[in-house]
């Protein structure tokens, strides 16, 4: 059995951890909220930037402009989302798993990351990178997304990049974060909205463009790739605190189940060593006698 | 009908990070890539691109905004401003668009070949459109 003073220290030891899972459990906690509101807040721009890209590509029809075409380049650019920090779960792995996994050939990728884990995980795993991003995943801000989209679209109009896409985590509630792979460029034009509306059905009524479809390409699809972008910046940080948030609550629980179980221990050794001594002496004593 | 009878509309005005406003109105106006537009009830289902420029929303009160960039969808009963960049006047520091009209006047004044002449000019109109909406 361990010496009573080996218990102790390692109890203490386990205390101390406790201390800070708990800490840092509050403090994400704290942050969820703040990013869950931003989530929430950011949610109806996104849905109508969606909508409106869609609706106005179901009218385009035959409309031949490389945002919808794309180019001959075979390589595809993954902006990859993922914390600066770990500690969270899995949630930085399972970013990392979900790239390394997917159908994506290894040789034709680009990663453009956004935080140092996923950062360091590709660079062990030896794919290409593209230049560093993570400062932005500290503090979403929009202009940030911006500057991103536009690296990303010149790199695509230049015919360096044949696709773009996004892994970042999808935040469905305080307990579920999927991560998801989404594609960017060129868009998608499997949901077509079809046949002649009726003008008073709402979004789905035929739209005019001013300027005319091709020019108003050109001026939405950066302004949709940006917000995807950030819109997938403010769900992964809402996750990543969610799922910090989970993982330090699942340490305090363990350190605390922990501690009980080494206070018994504790608790036995030094009865075991008082009756031990207690007998050492009653046997001393009658020898003496 | 009887939402023919009144003649305003719903607006919403919409960024990444909030629901900038929402209310009902009876005119927008507003600066588009193809000139400066204003719109009543019932207007044609359109959408148009953002230049920068004051917003006005006319209803009860008439209030004023600098919009910068984004686009706006119409739709015969309502209004949707996707703005990525949008202030109230009371948001805006006027010595800094001022700051940055004159720079962006003596860039374009200069006509260096180097300057990004197109770039100067939003710059330009931002720190209009934020001075404008000032007074």
């Amino acid at each position: 059995m361990a010496s009573m003073r080996d218990i102790k220290r390692r109890r203490s030891s386990i205390q101390s951890t406790g201390q800070i899972t708990k800490a840092m459990k509050l403090v994400s906690t704290v942050k969820l909220q703040r990013t869950k509101q931003a989530a929430v807040n950011s949610k109806s721009y996104f849905d109508y930037m969606y909508r409106t890209v869609k609706s106005m590509l179901a009218r385009a029809g035959e409309i031949n402009h490389p945002y919808v075409c794309g180019n001959d380049s075979n390589k595809k650019a993954v902006v990859m989302i993922t914390g600066n920090r770990g500690l969270a779960g899995g949630y930085n792995s399972n970013i990392v798993k979900l790239v390394t996994r997917s159908e994506l050939n290894k040789e034709d990728l680009i990663i453009y990351p956004m935080g140092k884990k996923g950062r360091e995980a590709m660079l062990r795993y030896g794919y290409e990178l593209a230049d560093d991003y993570s400062e932005m995943i500290d503090a979403p801000e929009y202009v940030d997304a911006m500057r991103l989209a536009s690296v990303l679209l010149n790199a695509y109009k230049a015919g360096e990049i044949g696709e773009i896409y996004l892994a970042y985590t999808n935040f469905k509630n305080t307990v579920v974060h999927e991560p998801k792979l989404m594609k960017l460029l060129p868009i998608d034009k499997q949901d077509e909205i079809e046949g002649p509306v009726n003008e008073k059905e709402g979004p789905e009524a035929p739209m005019n463009f001013e300027p005319e479809e091709e020019e108003a390409l050109n001026l939405i699809v950066p302004k949709y790739v940006t917000s995807i972008i950030y819109g997938g910046m403010i769900e992964s940080v809402a996750s990543e605190n969610g799922a910090r948030m989970q993982a330090m609550d699942n340490a305090t629980t363990n350190a605390e189940e922990m501690i009980d179980k080494l206070t018994l221990q504790y608790n036995r050794a030094r009865q075991g060593s008082i009756t031990q001594e207690l007998t050492e002496i009653i046997a001393g004593s009658q020898a003496q006698n | 009908m009887a939402q023919d009878s009144s003649n305003t509309f719903e607006v919403r005005v919409i960024t990444p990070d909030r629901t900038f406003y929402k209310g009902e109105a009876t005119m927008v106006e507003f600066n588009t890539t193809e000139g400066e537009i204003g719109i009543y009830k019932n207007h044609i289902p359109m959408t148009v691109i953002i230049k920068p420029g004051i917003l006005t929303i006319t209803g009860e009160d008439v209030k004023k905004a600098a919009l910068h960039s984004g686009f706006v969808e119409i739709l015969g009963d309502s209004v949707t401003i996707l703005a990525e960049v949008i202030e109230w006047p009371d948001e805006i520091d006027e010595m800094r668009a001022m700051a940055a009209k004159e720079r962006a006047e003596r860039l374009l004044a200069q006509k260096d070949p180097k300057t990004d002449i197109a770039r100067a000019e939003t710059a330009l109109l931002r720190a209009m459109a934020r001075i404008n909406v000032k007074k």
